[in-house]
């Protein structure tokens, strides 16, 4: 038998299966490499899922569209690096479900923007933007400090996360809100969470010892963003893609 | 071999598959004799006999 | 059957079914309005970035709340209802049959595909978003859409295969590889966990590089199979329809369907030049995004040589010089698209509103200006009026939007390549140049000049819709007003 593309013209479902075709290649060859190579995740040390309350804060950062108008992820150019700090790694979004590396800088990159400022800085900037930085297009972000951190499901969150890869283990999900209580707080025992999470940094992020803001648990995901990975220690090979 | 090692070839196979397939298409639709029935189809919108 | 056979059956002599055109009124009427909407939001939130005030203080009305509630509105609510009207428009005309599956499944479609609208939009605006750009409704409405999307699906493909015209028409091929394509684009990019059943908020199953790659591999088709496919297929059918004249080669336009669909899957990576995506992965976005210059071009030289000969209707018909400019600046977008996907460019205008000028070229250039354009040729037709009520206003709204565009994309253009260049710029004493807010306090003029040019293209989309209401209304088209207008 020729071929005949007429066939094809003719038979509605012959039709759609060779779109189904045609489209996926492009597609499955991009992506599925990505899950397979192993080297496409550098091989750095100090990457961890993660606290209980940074995940609350990046709940926030998502919800409130954060990444319309601030990228996380710096360019390997001479002035990103100079601007922001080291261009940014896959394995620093390892655990993000999902990304938040943004497409559009109407503010500036935040990959690391962790500790460049202090928490009283991120409060008055969050509250009224224009106080701090006049010539800021920023919306103000008042009612996080009003509103109190919804936290009572928050070990179903690491649950959930768990479920698509995140490594929390069972004592992490056990210890989830005493975890979130212990790092918004200035003065409370921050032994056990450290050894959970290290590097983790507890305080009263917004000044107000009373209850659990929002604006503490958004304040405590920038201050952990980009200080997961120490430069200094890293060889070029470990990086290679 | 597993895939990691199958990639490259895999990614080159499918430029060549693209290649063939794509002057094969091209080849197809621009045969001369094909012109007439061809173009035919491109009246069919126009055929419509609906009066407003 | 045969070739010969197909060509020797009279189609001609066969009697005009009669067709769901009930429907196809309703998705107009929602084309309209939605459209109103997206673009009212879309002034507003520019605004807001000339006039931070306008976020108002509350958290229901910041920039980042509304930005999806513009985009969402634009792409699915005014795009999707034109595209899915126009769908089953064509595809029962040029099938010679009424849509499959009966009038109430049809209008399951449009009031499931309103409700996934509502639903969506009044989640962004209570925060309720996965954030993945253009995929933002969470998990249930997500499922809502699969279910709505399936049901679309029946009936295009049901209608196709009760056909009675032997050949299917290549504008249905470009339609059906745009649901099919949408189907499985947004099945794979959101897939995700439920923290709880009775929740709204899920975590993405793919995390870090790997969500970043799928979701662009969503993002970029969302744009290549909604906002072009679907209006491709729009365009094979208008243009001849209101042209008179069969499209300029069909030849053409199966070569142009095989290579557009191939090429335009693998451009995703080209959103995420330097980022952490492993090297191989972005130069192959880069080389199917070059690539893809030529099939896009190939279907605008077939839309635009379909005039050919018949140029002088461009004068009397408003609704063609809109199809026809679409298609112009679907050139214009699709050559800007690959030189901006080219790694050294893009290294300028990533993260700028070059981007964004860029985008708005191809969303009110190409696609909002294919929609007006049918929307001008099927409006009179479905409520079976001679023309519509006045078409020097229709002339009006045409020249009111383009001024609206041309100032859109030039503003944003200057600011962005200003801003590409203050990040990098150093003094001669080897600092950066400039800190990051004198960048934002550079781009005001250009925010003030680009939401001007949104509202003319608001306006123009008012007098749009006081033109159908009048025509719907049924009043005589001002014939007279039309034949004094001089020539543009």
């Amino acid at each position: 038998m020729t071929f005949r593309h007429a066939v094809i013209e003719k038979n509605v479902v012959l039709l759609a299966i060779l779109t189904l075709i045609t489209i996926s290649i492009g597609g499955l060859v991009q992506i599925v490499p990505l899950f397979t190579i192993e080297t496409t995740i550098e091989r750095v040390e100090g990457i961890r899922p993660y606290t209980p309350l940074e995940l609350m804060g990046r709940n926030i950062y998502v919800r409130e569209g954060c990444y319309l108008c601030h990228s996380q992820q710096i360019r390997p150019f001479k002035d990103e690096i100079e601007r922001y700090g080291h261009f940014s790694l896959a394995a620093e979004s390892l655990y993000d479900h999902p990304f938040q590396w943004g497409s559009k800088r109407t503010g500036p990159d935040l990959a690391r923007v962790g500790g460049k400022y202090s928490n009283e800085w991120h409060v008055a900037h969050l509250v009224e933007p224009k106080a701090v930085v006049p010539e800021t297009v920023m919306p103000p972000y008042a009612f996080l400090a009003q509103k109190p951190l919804r936290y009572d499901d928050i070990a179903a969150h690491l649950r959930a996360s768990r479920t698509v890869g995140v490594p929390y283990s069972d004592a992490m999900i056990e210890a989830a809100r005493a975890d979130l209580e212990a790092q918004a707080s200035a003065d409370g025992d921050s032994d056990a969470l450290v050894k959970r999470y290290p590097k983790t940094v507890a305080a009263d992020f917004d000044g107000n010892p009373a209850r659990i803001t929002e604006m503490d648990a958004l304040v405590a995901y920038l201050q952990m963003l980009g200080t997961l990975v120490k430069f200094t220690d890293i060889r070029p090979e470990q990086l290679k893609q | 071999m597993d895939l990691i090692e199958f990639y490259p070839l895999l990614k080159s196979l499918w430029v060549v598959w693209f290649f063939l397939v794509f002057t094969g298409i091209v080849a197809w639709a621009l045969w001369p004799s094909r012109r007439r029935r061809l173009e035919e189809h491109a009246t069919i919108p126009l055929r419509d006999t609906e009066t407003r | 059957m045969t070739a010969l056979d197909t060509a020797a059956t009279p189609v001609e002599a066969r009697r005009a079914p009669v067709y769901a055109d009930d429907v196809i009124r309703a998705f107009m009427i929602a084309t309209v309005f939605w459209g109103i909407v997206a673009f009212a939001a879309g002034v507003y939130i520019a605004l807001q970035l000339a006039f931070p005030a306008l976020n108002l203080g509350l958290e229901w009305t910041t920039f980042g709340r509304l930005r999806p509630v513009h985009t969402s509105a634009a792409i699915f609510a005014f795009g999707g209802n034109a595209l899915l009207g126009t769908s089953f428009h064509v595809v029962q005309r040029t099938c010679r049959a009424r849509l499959w599956g009966g009038d109430a499944f049809a209008w399951f479609v449009f009031w499931g595909y309103q409700a996934f609208i509502v639903l969506a939009a009044s989640g962004y605006v209570l925060g309720i978003t996965q954030s993945k750009e253009y995929a933002e409704p969470e998990w249930y409405v997500d499922l809502w859409l699969t279910i709505v999307w399936v049901a679309y699906l029946a009936i295009f493909l049901g209608t196709l295969l009760k056909r009675e015209e032997p050949h299917i028409y290549v504008a249905n091929w470009f339609y059906l590889a745009f649901i099919l394509t949408i189907a499985v684009l947004h099945i794979g990019n959101n897939i995700a966990v439920p923290v709880s059943w009775f929740g709204t908020k899920s975590y993405g199953a793919a995390s870090g590089v790997q969500d970043a790659m799928i979701q662009w591999w969503y993002g970029h088709n969302a744009v290549g199979f909604f906002l072009t496919a679907g209006f491709l297929g729009m365009m094979y059918y208008f243009i001849p329809k209101a042209a008179e004249r069969p499209v300029y080669s069909y030849r053409l336009s199966i070569i142009h369907f095989w290579a557009l669909i191939f090429l335009y899957i693998w451009a995703g990576p080209h959103h995420l030049h330097y980022t952490a995506l492993p090297d191989w992965a972005q130069t192959l976005g880069m080389t199917f995004s070059i690539m893809l210059w030529m099939p896009s071009w190939g279907g605008m030289i077939n839309g635009l040589m379909t005039l050919s000969g018949a140029w002088d209707k461009l004068r009397t018909n408003p609704g063609l010089r809109f199809s026809v400019t679409a298609v112009g600046f679907y050139g214009m977008s699709t050559f800007e698209g690959p030189v901006m996907s080219i790694k050294a460019v893009n290294s300028l205008s990533h993260y700028t509103d070059w981007t964004i000028g860029h985008v708005h070229s191809g969303a009110l250039g190409w696609v909002a200006f294919i929609v007006f354009g049918a929307l001008y040729y099927l409006v009179p037709f479905l409520w079976k009026k001679q023309d519509v009520w006045s078409p020097r206003l229709a002339s009006w709204h045409f020249w009111i939007s383009t001024m609206g565009i041309v100032l859109y994309i030039t503003s944003m253009w200057v600011s962005g390549i200003m801003q590409g260049l203050m990040w990098r710029a150093y003094d001669e004493l080897g600092f950066l140049q400039y800190s990051f807010v004198e960048s934002v306090a550079a781009m005001h003029p250009f925010y003030v000049i680009r939401a001007l040019g949104g509202l003319l293209f608001l306006s123009g989309a008012l007098l749009m819709a006081y033109n159908f209401w009048r025509t719907i209304r049924g009043e005589e088209p001002a014939r007279l007003a039309y034949a004094a207008t001089p020539a543009e």
